[in-house]
């Protein structure tokens, strides 16, 4: 147990990603879209970050700030393709999202060949600080993220027509909702979320992008979405339950008591976890109705 | 007049093939990928002659010819091929298989077992090997069509899930076999492999091997389960309305898991064929092999038919095997990836396509009921 509470500050950073990472996710399929470019969206916004960072963090202190910035102006602008995608053509959206995971790799790891000459962006000589009790400033940043979503989402009429889009979008539209403007809101909102957590945790897990730096953190918010069942305070559960089994399958071989169990024991957990809920929970309803679909208008 | 009309039905020709589209979509990848190699001040025939090496054998830098980079054009196609297969088995239910790495890797990891504890007997310990892996990545696809049908349970979220867990699972069962190290296991014994001396002869020492029979055998199968067996019929209704399909008295639920179990066998081989063909011993995974999200971009490509999937997989084979020749040649090797990221954007565009087509429609039906007021 005292191990664990030695863990706080580590499981915490491994968390924060992944759950900025899910309220994203969970906007936008509150919306009516399916996001399953986390990943890609998350690998964009950490190879930004780092290269922003290591480029200027000897010229000014608030280069981490900037930085993380940049990684989110990143996701928001690759998620527009999702978001044209599948709402202004009606495409798949399992298709265009499989297509920016896929240009993700592809796309960071050229740009920092032709940037720094090697696969992988040159490393920075300091990441994010460490603040109170050595929690990483990133798990406030998650924390007010998870609050605002949840404020935004239902407790403001913008939030109430939002969701609507996501469960009856020809309802919403008939009471005067532009649903296509509503969903493009929510995907540009998980591409910079995305970008946000990308960026989070190449700065606090690591000292450069590589192929590798994500490492899955993308779908296991997805996971965290589902699990979570598409509500602010069930993703912040998930979210928290999944980051403590990746921590453990990372630092377990400190801790005498687990040592004999295999890492891949920890690692599996999420995954496994949010398929048996996602039997158990079938046939109730606890995702958005029209998640997934395009909204066409009606006649003309 | 005449003329206006020829041209009008030749683009609506165009715009509705789905041949003609994946084609288009393919050839503006490439011309975006070379458009960014010339962004960024490299020369863009450095890309098209690691190209042409890969597909002939012939080095236009130097004037040598070696058949050795077709063998291995070759067999990096024959996973995508049928991972290919495997997405597009699925897709024709109406299913969408993201799981073929998942299910790539279980088939991996049971050939591995069974070729390091199979029956040491020429000619059948490969073929139990196949079967083996067949097997396991059938049962790992059927597991997401059973959750499909029964507790409707999205087969996205399943597959991805999955992914993860048979990668964790093969490298912690992997690591259980006596002798293995971090990331490999014991050399296999000769009788599991499936390189043959003979085709390795016929292409200069390349890593072609028996599964380049695999792959053309389970397109033939594709195609005749499709197209040939009352099976395939009820799949590909089940695919284009399932609520018609059910009506029609199909048994929907069989067909998705039916569906899922065969898509799966198909990954699963290939995960064999990697295994057995290019490695001469286990490996631990240390990362995905990719062969299975790449086989997604191979089966849309490949309009989810069996002719389709084999072209596209020889295409996004010749990409991957080409990444070396290109960066000797000073070309960012991720070219190629971008190339298949954006060839799988580019198609989930070609809804673009339907909308532009239904504004023709309905501009020649209001163009003839104004011809016909007159």
């Amino acid at each position: 147990m005292n191990d664990l509470i030695r863990m706080i500050p580590s499981i915490l950073m491994i968390v924060s990603p992944i759950l900025i990472s899910a309220v994203g996710g969970m906007i936008c399929e509150k919306a009516g879209v399916v996001n399953i470019a986390l990943e890609g969206l998350m690998g964009i916004g950490a190879f930004t970050a780092a290269t922003v960072h290591v480029l200027i963090e000897s010229s000014t202190p608030a280069s981490v700030w900037i930085a993380i910035l940049a990684g989110a102006a990143a996701g928001l602008v690759v998620s527009i393709i999702h978001a044209y995608a599948s709402i202004s053509l009606n495409a798949n959206q399992v298709i265009s999202g499989t297509g920016i995971n896929l240009l993700s790799t592809g796309g960071t790891i050229f740009l920092a060949q032709v940037i720094f000459k090697m696969e992988r962006t040159q490393p920075f000589k300091l990441g994010m600080m460490p603040g109170f009790a050595g929690i990483y400033p990133t798990a406030w940043i998650a924390l007010a993220i998870v609050l605002l979503s949840w404020y935004l989402l239902y407790r403001r009429p913008f939030g109430l027509r939002l969701r609507a889009c996501g469960e009856h979008p020809q309802a919403a539209a008939s009471a005067g909702i532009d649903v296509r403007r509503m969903r493009y809101i929510a995907v540009l909102a998980s591409g910079f979320l995305a970008g946000v957590a990308g960026a989070c945790l190449v700065l606090t897990q690591t000292i450069q992008y590589t192929v590798n730096t994500i490492n899955g953190a993308g779908f296991i918010a997805l996971a965290a979405v589902s699990f979570g069942r598409w509500l602010p305070k069930g993703v912040a559960g998930a979210s928290l339950l999944f980051g403590t089994a990746v921590a453990l399958a990372i630092y377990m071989v400190n801790i005498e008591s687990l040592r004999f169990l295999p890492s891949e024991f920890f690692s599996i957990l999420p995954y496994i976890i949010t398929l048996v809920t996602l039997v158990l929970f079938s046939g109730r309803d606890y995702a958005p109705r029209a998640s997934g679909q395009p909204y066409e208008r009606g006649g003309s | 007049m005449k003329q206006r009309s020829v041209n009008r039905n030749l683009l609506d020709r165009l715009l509705s093939s789905d041949k003609a589209i994946s084609i288009s979509v393919v050839l503006l990848g490439f011309l975006c990928g070379t458009l960014l190699v010339v962004a960024v001040g490299r020369n863009p025939s450095g890309m098209y002659s690691a190209m042409l090496q890969t597909l002939t054998g012939l080095d236009v830098t130097r004037g040598t010819w070696n058949i050795r980079y077709v063998g291995e054009w070759l067999n990096a196609s024959l996973p995508l091929i049928l991972c290919g297969l495997s997405m597009a088995f699925a897709a024709r239910t109406g299913l969408f298989n993201i799981g073929a790495e998942g299910q790539y890797v279980v088939g991996l990891t049971a050939a591995q077992f069974v070729a390091l504890f199979g029956p040491r007997i020429a000619g059948l310990h490969w073929l139990l090997a196949l079967l083996a892996a067949a097997v396991a990545g059938g049962a790992w696809g059927g597991i997401v069509g059973w959750l499909k049908a029964k507790f409707s349970v999205s087969e996205v979220v399943a597959t991805i899930m999955l992914n993860y867990v048979a990668f964790f699972a093969s490298r912690w069962l992997t690591m259980l076999i006596p002798g293995t190290n971090t990331y490999r296991t014991p050399s296999f014994p000769s009788t599991a492999r499936l390189s043959s001396p003979l085709i390795s002869r016929l292409t200069n020492g390349s890593r072609l091997n028996l599964g380049l029979f695999v792959a053309l055998l389970s397109c033939l199968v594709f195609w005749f389960i499709i197209e040939k067996t009352k099976l395939g019929f009820e799949l590909r209704a089940t695919g284009l309305n399932k609520d018609a399909a059910r009506y029609a008295g199909i048994n929907v639920t069989k067909g998705i898991t039916s569906s899922m179990i065969i898509a799966g066998a198909f990954a699963g081989l290939a995960g064999a064929v990697v295994a057995l063909g290019s490695f001469s011993y286990g490996r631990v995974l240390g990362g995905n092999d990719n062969y299975g999200f790449n086989g997604i971009a191979v089966a849309l490509v490949g309009n989810n038919t069996a002719g389709g999937t084999m072209i596209a997989g020889l295409l996004f084979g010749m990409l991957a095997s080409a990444q070396p020749l290109m960066q000797s040649r000073q070309i960012p090797k991720e070219v190629t990836w971008i190339i298949s990221g954006l060839v799988v954007i580019f198609i989930s565009l070609r809804a673009a396509f339907r909308i532009i087509l239904d504004k023709r429609a309905k501009r020649r039906a209001a163009e003839l009921k104004e011809r016909s007021d007159e």
